[in-house]
């Protein structure tokens, strides 16, 4: 198992106190950082070790870093997203409940690379339990010189504190957390300006996940070429994924890039296969917004290369044949499984999410829901499944944030692949799977 | 921390970790706290936010009340109505719907003989709907404050459900402590 990165000690006892964490080597990325390198030194690194943001853009990190304003007196922010919320995705809770250090020498890393004198962690509200832990682990790191004035006499200076939210799950679009942390609604903001030029309290801001900068302190130990040396083509290092749904062994795992699916889902080491040895039918892969995959087409591409966790095998065949790796919340679905209820779950779960501020997204979201339940529970027509792909398709890009998108996209591909069943549901007037 | 009344000011250990909490935002920053303030105030204040509550917690932060009301209503862990004693919070997304969460849902409804969004006649328990509570290894998952209850079942229901009438659970205690 590749657990090499992030979860190598998270079985030892003890781990989230900083003794334990300082003994098995903890903090001394940050020793090693604040005396050898420049800020400069320290992004070139992480471009170099094509780390890319974890919590389901993907987009490189170090390029996220570059992009920070550095032309003006302004303070400059770095906040960490712990507002997990996307369904299927568990594994920054882990990281937090479990290793709450390596998350701390991370920010330290980040803050100090990007000139950061005060630094937030923003957790999702429901998590006060890991709040206190972090909160815990803080304190420590005060109290041992890693945070506060002067860090290992090296003049640089951080302050960092935990931010809880108020169980919204836009506040992890980064914009909706920069204003949620500057005490809003938690509406997005229109992009352009980025927050790397204005952003919390109108200065330039980088927002990253957790899992990303829990990255930091090993990239920093070992160097970019370690790093990149793991995985496969430009999916560079490990990625967690938290596995759920109807498999045998749920939880969240270590994977290197470039493991085969079907070895992930079948294997004794991962998954363990199907529950009850039922079929698999149907994979979510990366967090309930991204598009959902049949069988056949999660575990080959559609030209029929085994399809491997990695950010290019899982997109290929684009939205027709493909997904993404988003987040690593993979929801898997047994032959049990109604793709109907399934999607109207999601599609309830984003109109109670939408923040309101696109018609698009408000409207749409509260519409397809009223159709999925009509279908599902067999009042449906059959003009009512185009109408859904039709709601979807117009709400898909016509928002401010990818919110929009993230309702659309399992609505257009559940249809896509499982035309059939939404039609079975017409026909019989009544949902075909349930008892 | 008090639960008995419907107090709408804090005392001095809780004014104390409040101004601890402002202090961590910069200079003239203080609305920021509103997040951290509110589920303080809503433990203190039988679980949910009056008027007079969210005018305290404007006046705390020297910010207007509409500030305050604006992001109370779009957050939704704040309440802006009564609730129980013990609010039971049970998610229903996907992940937990795969695992069985309408089965527990309609348990708790059953023995408690309410819906979602209704608090029991003699004001012990709400039950609420909740969405994705990141905890989806080990649907279904329940919320009760700052508890996550994870892979319910019926039976772990009613072993609870005993265990909170007997113990006269309050969901509403100081996230913080």
């Amino acid at each position: 198992m590749a657990k090499q990165i992030l979860l190598n000690n998270i079985d030892v006892l003890g781990l989230a106190s900083f003794e334990i964490y300082r003994k098995l080597g903890g903090y001394a990325a940050v020793e090693k950082t604040l005396k050898n390198y420049t800020p400069d030194q320290v992004t070139e690194e992480v471009k170099k070790s094509g780390l890319k943001g974890r919590g389901g853009a993907g987009f490189p990190a170090g390029m996220k870093w570059s992009f920070l304003d550095k032309s003006t007196n302004n303070p400059r922010y770095f906040v960490c997203n712990f507002d997990e919320s996307e369904p299927g995705t568990f594994k920054d809770r882990h990281i937090g409940q479990l290793n709450p250090h390596q998350l701390i020498e991370g920010m330290i890393l980040g803050s100090y690379t990007l000139g950061a004198r005060n630094s937030y962690i923003y957790i999702r509200g429901e998590l006060f339990y890991v709040l206190r832990i972090l909160e815990k682990a803080i304190d420590e790191a005060y109290r041992n010189g890693f945070l506060g004035e002067n860090i290992l006499g090296s003049g640089y200076s951080l302050d960092l504190s935990c931010h809880p939210g108020g169980g919204a799950y836009i506040c992890g679009e980064e914009t909706a957390l920069i204003e949620s942390l500057e005490g809003k609604r938690g509406n997005p903001r229109i992009k352009p300006p980025f927050p790397a030029i204005v952003g919390l309290y109108g200065c330039p801001t980088v927002v990253n996940n957790v899992e990303t900068i829990s990255n930091l302190p090993w990239i920093m130990n070992n160097g970019a070429d370690a790093y990149s040396a793991i995985g496969i083509g430009n999916s560079k290092g490990t990625k967690l994924i938290s596995a759920c749904g109807h498999i045998n062994k749920p939880g969240i795992y270590e994977i290197e890039l470039g493991l085969p699916v079907e070895e992930f889902i079948y294997s004794e080491e991962y998954c363990g296969g199907i529950r009850n040895g039922n079929q698999l039918k149907a994979v979510v892969a990366g967090g309930s917004s991204v598009p959902i995959l049949p069988a056949e087409l999660i575990l080959k591409t559609a030209k029929g290369e085994p399809r491997l966790m990695s950010y290019e095998s899982l997109a290929e065949g684009g939205f027709e044949t493909g997904t993404m790796l988003g987040s690593g919340g993979f929801i898997v679905m047994d032959e049990t499984t109604c793709m109907v209820k399934n999607l109207l779950t999601f599609v309830r779960f984003y109109h109670h999410e939408s923040c309101g501020q696109c018609s698009p997204c408000r409207e749409g979201t509260g519409w397809m829901e009223k159709i999925l339940q009509r279908i599902e529970n067999g009042q449906g027509s059959m003009k009512d499944i185009d109408l859904l792909a039709d709601i979807a398709k117009h709400i898909e890009g016509n928002t401010i944030c990818p919110l929009g998108d993230a309702a659309a996209w399992p609505v257009a591909s559940a249809i896509r692949h499982f035309r059939a069943e939404f039609e079975d549901h017409v026909k019989l007037q009544r949902c075909p799977l349930s008892k | 921390m008090q639960n008995n009344n419907n107090i709408t000011e804090f005392n001095t250990e809780t004014l104390v970790l409040v101004n601890r909490i402002i202090s961590r935002y910069p200079q003239g920053r203080q609305k920021s706290a509103i997040l951290p303030v509110l589920h303080i105030a809503q433990a203190e204040h039988k679980g949910w936010l009056s008027a007079e509550m969210m005018d305290y917690v404007a006046s705390l932060l020297g910010i207007q009340s509409i500030e305050v009301y604006e992001v109370a209503s779009f957050y939704s862990m704040f309440n802006l109505q009564p609730v129980g004693n013990c609010v039971i919070e049970v998610c229903q997304t996907g992940p937990c719907w795969l695992n069985g969460s309408e089965e527990i849902l309609a348990h708790f409804e059953k023995r408690l003989g309410i819906k979602p969004g209704e608090t029991t006649a003699d004001g012990q328990f709400s039950l609420k709907t909740v969405e994705c509570l990141a905890a989806c290894g080990n649907a279904p998952v329940i919320q009760v404050g700052t508890e996550y209850h994870e892979k319910m079942t019926t039976q772990k229901a009613d072993e609870l459900l005993e265990k909170w009438q007997v113990e006269n659970k309050c969901s509403h205690t100081n996230p913080y402590q």
